[in-house]
Parts: structure tokens; C-alpha cells; sequence
């Protein structure tokens, strides 16, 4: 193995790769120390923590920036998203790779693909005047009559019925993700070796246990990369969820009303910013998102060695 | 051979010539006169056979500010002027004036979705600013009904919509509203970004314009250039004067027919002219009074331009505007942002005096 690097020109060669690594990794630090530093007078004011859980945002009378509200809505959004778009994604993956004809089945990548490839401002296009107008006459405005008058306690967590609020805005992201999460599963299901399933049919194994016990466990760990690419996604989705939330940081949120998030926050209010607090601020909810997003990955990361280490035991 | 070196060094001097000649004034802010500053560019650069370009870059009023303040570029543009602290700051750093230079106006209006009624409907500050607390929260409330015997207004709640990205239009709207209402004034204040008692924030103009088409009973605010360009239906709103006025070119000219102070930093909401619409507002040019402390201007032929483009656009450009359908300066805010142009100096050199004076 030694000898294979005394080679002048391998040794160039792994100079340069690892110099071009070492730039990705100085890139995303800087990027961080960048963030940090412009969102430094915002912190400093209000302390990080302080600064992180603060319930107020408001620019304009109170001087006062607290970035929960953002975050919170970032999460539900974004795992809420995730968990509808997740069995849809999977039952679309596993159709394509093992239950669909070839025709089908090359029809059904191809417009997942093509759903990924829809640029975010044409989704939120179509949610602010298709799907919110939609869905506020066909199921938010009946649903709070119905409990307006049958249950009346739910009233509080269902919100005034818009149109424009948390749920459109997690139904679009989640559309928006499903091509992550199925692009990946499928991959990662046509991966796993033709023996296993051979093995499995030899036993007398029908398809769905064959898909059970020998495609799906081996498939696990690509399957979960694409869930957690789509969560990285649904993160850091800014113009469709912008475009269909309500933008309003309230607090309680509800179901039909509006929220906000944290890519929305900064999008929305960063041209205008002219006092420095308020810039500062804006960054710094940058610089929350840099950590949320890297907390997601670590997560990400350990989940996929823990699964890899259960496969490894299973075989 | 000889033929080609001739052609060659033709073309050597043709580019050196065009160099010499071509100068690039790059200004930078606000996004609202964005139509406005390209037209006027356009039609500069046409003006002067193409020796003078300017490239406005619209990224917003604070990264227009912050530019400005930066010395990257030769003019800022802001929908408000410097308040005193920045104008402060331009004092202790750079030992010069800034100074906020209006030359057109813009104007905010009510713009709602209420199937089946035809006639403009009218408001008054007030109930506009109890729409936007929630405090108002149907159509025929006995508020609005009063203002409007005439209409019958449905019973549908009122779905209210304001701007979810920082904007001059929001700040302009606001600040109408926390002239007149004192609860406003306490509990929301003015801002480009604020927080919002009650609503749904759409993105942008076209944001606001697309929640309130979709929606029945809903009420948003854009500026009237959008309005007028999508056709959308909008309110009168009650003046000062007491009078109902549907903001237009001379409703938004005329509110600026208010004494205005030297270094025109005024506020045109709520303005006291009696033909003059309420919600309207200046947007402005930052220059600064000493040239030669701004780093982006390199040569006093570059300081000319400066001057000679901005005085154009005081005087002959003006006539862009309202096709454009941004209000245009009346002769009285013509008068202010000239002489305030006429201070401008490049390394002692009253170049706007000399310019202003021709």
C-alpha cells in the first residue's frame, strides 16, 4: 500500500485532493465564523441562548429580536413535511424498483425527477393560487364550521382558516421533497444483491415478505440518506414556504394559521434592514440555521452508523 | 500587411477613445423607483450618445444605505431618508453632509377583494389602522358602513394581509397609520418590518396582490404604481382636509404642496395639502455635499457626471415619471432639491452651483 504513494506524480496527486478537501472544510468554517461574526452584535446584546428562545421579533418599536419563534416553525414544518412525504416516497420507490413493468417504471423516475428539478418559486406559485385558495374552501373552512359547532375545544389549535398558513406550507414542502427521499430508496433498493432475494423466494417467501425481510433491511440505510437529504432540504427551503405561510411569528401557532421560519425571516426582511441591530439579528438567525442544519447532519450521520452496524451484525 | 497594422491601430484607438469617453455612475438601493432609475438611465445614456452609463443596482433601501455609507457606489437611493443618527455618523466619519434629495414620489393604497361591490369604497386612517389591530373585524361593521351609506357590504370577515418582506411601502403605510392612530403608534410603531398584530404576510406586491385576489373579505396595501399596472381595485382614503381622495398623479402631487423644509426630510402622510392624498411619500437620492470624500467618485469629470445626471433627473427627466406613474416634484420640491444639489462640491470646487446655475 505504501509503495503505491512514493510515485512523484500520486503524491502530487493526493497533495492536491487533500488540498481541495481541506478548502471545502475551511469554506463551511469560514462560512460559520462569517455568520457568527455578523450576527456577533445581535448575540452579544441578547446572549446566544437568550437570543435563541427570545419570543419577540420586533424591529420596529421594541428594538427586541428573539428567534424561537423561527425555529420552532423551521422544525414543525420541516418534520411534519417529512413525515407525510416519507411512506409516499418509500411506497413510490418501492413500486418503481420491484412492482412496475420497466415502462412504468422509467415513467414514474423520470416525473419524480422532473419534480425535483421544478424550480421552488413555480410550487409556491401554484400554492398561493391553487392549492391554499383550494384547500381553505374544501377542508379548512368545513372542518372549523364542523368544530365550531361539534367541538369547539379544537377551535384553538385549528386558527383562522386563510388559506395561507403552517399547513399549505408543510403540504407544498412536502411534495417538494418526496423526489429526494424516493430517488435515493430507489437507488439504494435496486443496490441490494439479486441473491438475497433469490435466497428469499427459494424459502417460499411471497413478494411483500421478500420485500420485508431481504430488499427492505439492507435497503435501510439508503433509504434513511434520502429521508435526512430531504429534511436537510425541507430546512432550507426558503421562496415556496415564504410565499404561502402567513408569515407571522406569533406564537401559539396553529394549524391553518400563519408561521414563520427561518430562511422566511431572512429572506423577507434582509433588503430593508437599515439599523444595525436588526441586520445583525437577521444574520444571526443565520448563523442558528448553520447550527440547526449541521445538528440535523450529525444526527443524520450517527443513524446511518448505527444502521450500518446492524447490518453488518444481520450478515 | 501594411493595410492590417493601419486597420489594427485604428481599432487600438477607437477602444482608447471609447475608454476615455465612457463614464459608469452606479448608484445602489431601493427597489420601488427601480422602472423609474432605468428609464432614466436609459434615456441618459441616449441623452449624452452613450459617454455617460449609469447602473443602478435595486438590492433595497438598507443595502442602498449601507452602500452608500460603504463609498461603493457614486449615489445610494432609499424610500426614507437618513435619520439623524446616520446623518450624524456621515458627519463625525467623513466630515461632509449627506444629503436626501427627492425626486419623485410614490404612494400607498388600500386594495381589497369583496365580490359584488362595484364603487370604490372609502376609509378613513383610523378605521384602516383598527382593520390592521383586529379591531375591525367584518365588512359591515357599523365603522365602515357609516363611511359607505351607499354600498351594501357583506357580512364576510375581514381577511387582512400586509407585507411579509421588509419593504418602503410597509413603511410608508405604517407610519400613515401611527399618525393617526395613537394605539398604532403605541403598540405597532413604523418600520419596514414591524410587528403585525393580525394577518397574513404575502411576499412582495405581487404577494400581497395574490392573497387578496384569492381571497374574499381580504384587504392588503401596495403601491399604487402596481396597483394601476394590474388593474387592481382600490380604496379612497380620507385626507386631512377631511376629504375622500382615490390616490392618482395629481392627488400624490399635490401632497407634497406642504412647506417643505431645506434638507427635505419630511414626512408626506397624513399631509395637510387639501388636494393631497394621505399615504404618499418622497423616495430619495443620498449624495454626499463634499464629492471628494466618496471614495467611488475617482475623477472630478466623474463628479460632473454625478451632478450634470442628477440635475437632469430634477429637471428634464421629471417627465418620466408620470407614465411611469410615479408622482412627479412640484415646483416647490423642485426648487428644494435643486438648491440642496447646488451645495455639491468636488475638492473645493463648487461643481453644483456651477452646474445648478447654468
Amino acid at each position: 500500500m505504501k509503495r503505491l504513494y512514493t510515485h512523484f506524480g500520486d503524491r502530487v496527486f493526493a497533495l492536491v485532493l487533500l488540498l481541495l478537501a481541506l478548502g471545502v472544510v475551511a469554506l463551511a468554517l469560514l462560512m460559520a465564523y462569517e455568520l457568527y461574526r455578523g450576527g456577533s452584535l445581535a448575540l452579544g446584546r441578547f446572549g446566544l441562548l437568550g437570543f435563541a428562545l427570545g419570543r419577540e421579533w420586533d424591529p420596529a418599536l421594541e428594538k427586541a429580536f428573539g428567534a424561537w419563534p423561527y425555529i420552532l416553525g423551521t422544525l414543525i414544518v420541516s418534520l411534519s413535511a417529512l413525515s407525510l412525504s416519507f411512506f409516499p416516497a418509500l411506497a413510490a420507490a418501492i413500486f418503481a424498483a420491484e412492482y412496475a413493468p420497466r415502462w412504468l417504471a422509467q415513467i414514474l423516475n423520470f416525473l419524480l425527477d422532473l419534480m425535483a428539478a421544478v424550480p421552488s418559486v413555480v410550487y409556491g406559485l401554484w400554492g398561493i393560487f391553487v392549492l391554499a385558495p383550494w384547500l381553505r374552501d374544501k377542508l379548512q373552512l368545513p372542518l372549523y364550521l364542523w368544530a365550531a359547532e361539534h367541538a369547539p375545544g379544537l377551535l384553538p389549535l385549528l386558527g383562522v382558516p386563510t388559506g395561507y398558513g403552517l399547513m399549505t406550507a408543510i403540504l407544498i414542502l412536502a411534495s417538494m421533497i418526496v423526489p429526494y427521499t424516493a430517488a435515493l430508496a430507489r437507488d439504494a433498493i435496486a443496490l441490494v444483491p439479486r441473491e438475497h432475494r433469490e435466497a428469499a423466494y427459494a424459502l417460499g417467501a411471497t413478494r411483500w415478505e421478500v420485500m420485508r425481510l431481504a430488499i427492505l433491511p439492507l435497503a435501510r440505510g439508503g433509504i434513511l440518506a434520502g429521508a435526512f437529504l430531504a429534511l436537510a432540504r425541507a430546512v432550507g427551503e426558503t421562496l415556496a414556504v415564504t410565499m404561502v405561510i402567513g408569515n407571522s411569528h406569533k406564537l401559539p401557532y396553529t394549524l391553518f394559521g400563519g408561521a414563520a421560519t427561518m430562511p422566511s425571516v431572512i429572506a423577507n426582511e434582509f433588503t430593508e434592514a437599515v439599523e444595525d441591530l436588526h441586520l445583525s439579528a437577521l444574520i444571526a438567525v443565520g448563523f442558528l440555521l448553520f447550527l440547526v442544519s449541521m445538528a440535523v447532519n450529525f444526527t443524520a450521520a450517527y443513524v446511518l452508523r448505527r444502521q450500518e452496524r446492524l447490518v453488518k451484525g444481520v450478515l | 500587411m501594411r493595410a492590417k497594422g493601419v486597420l489594427l491601430a485604428w481599432v487600438a484607438l477607437a477602444g482608447l477613445g471609447l475608454a476615455q469617453q465612457t463614464l459608469t455612475l452606479v448608484g445602489a438601493g431601493a427597489t420601488f423607483p427601480y422602472p423609474l432609475m432605468a428609464k432614466y438611465a436609459d434615456e441618459y445614456t441616449r441623452l449624452t450618445g452613450g459617454k455617460v452609463r449609469v447602473n443602478y443596482q435595486s438590492i433595497g433601501s438598507g443595502g442602498g444605505i449601507r452602500q452608500f455609507l460603504e463609498q461603493t457606489v457614486h449615489f445610494g437611493a432609499s424610500d426614507a431618508p437618513l435619520d439623524d443618527g446616520r446623518l450624524k455618523e456621515v458627519r463625525e466619519r467623513f466630515k461632509t453632509q449627506a444629503l436626501n434629495l427627492a425626486y419623485a414620489l410614490g404612494a400607498v393604497v388600500p386594495v381589497y377583494n369583496l365580490p359584488g361591490v362595484k364603487e370604490p369604497l372609502r376609509f378613513t386612517g383610523p378605521v384602516l389602522a383598527d382593520i390592521y389591530l383586529g379591531k375591525v373585524k367584518t365588512w359591515n361593521d357599523p365603522a365602515l358602513q357609516e363611511l359607505n351609506p351607499g354600498v351594501k357590504l357583506p357580512p364576510l370577515p375581514i381577511t387582512v394581509v400586509h407585507r411579509s418582506d421588509g419593504s418602503g411601502t410597509s413603511y410608508v403605510f405604517t407610519e400613515y397609520l401611527a399618525k393617526v392612530s395613537r394605539e398604532w403608534a403605541q403598540k405597532v410603531g413604523r418600520g419596514t418590518s414591524v410587528e403585525w398584530p393580525v394577518g397574513v404576510g404575502g411576499k412582495g406586491n405581487e404577494g400581497v396582490a395574490g392573497v387578496v385576489r384569492q381571497t374574499p373579505g381580504a384587504i392588503g396595501y401596495v403601491e399604487l404604481t402596481y396597483a394601476k399596472q394590474n388593474s387592481l381595485a382600490y380604496g379612497a382614503v380620507q385626507n386631512k382636509a377631511g376629504r375622500f381622495l382615490l390616490a392618482d398623479l395629481a392627488s400624490i402631487k399635490a401632497a407634497a404642496n406642504v412647506p417643505l423644509p431645506g434638507d427635505m426630510r419630511v414626512s408626506l402622510t397624513d399631509t395637510a395639502a387639501p388636494d393631497g392624498y394621505p399615504i404618499a411619500s418622497f423616495t430619495y437620492l443620498l449624495l454626499y455635499e463634499n464629492l471628494s470624500v466618496n471614495e467611488a467618485v475617482k475623477s472630478e469629470a466623474e463628479a460632473r457626471a454625478l451632478v450634470e445626471f442628477v440635475k437632469w433627473i430634477l429637471t428634464e427627466g421629471q417627465r418620466y415619471n408620470e407614465p411611469l406613474t410615479y408622482g412627479a416634484l412640484s415646483p416647490v420640491a423642485q426648487q428644494r432639491a435643486l438648491a440642496l444639489l447646488a451645495r455639491v462640491t468636488y475638492e473645493g470646487k463648487p461643481l453644483g452651483k456651477e452646474i445648478v446655475g447654468r
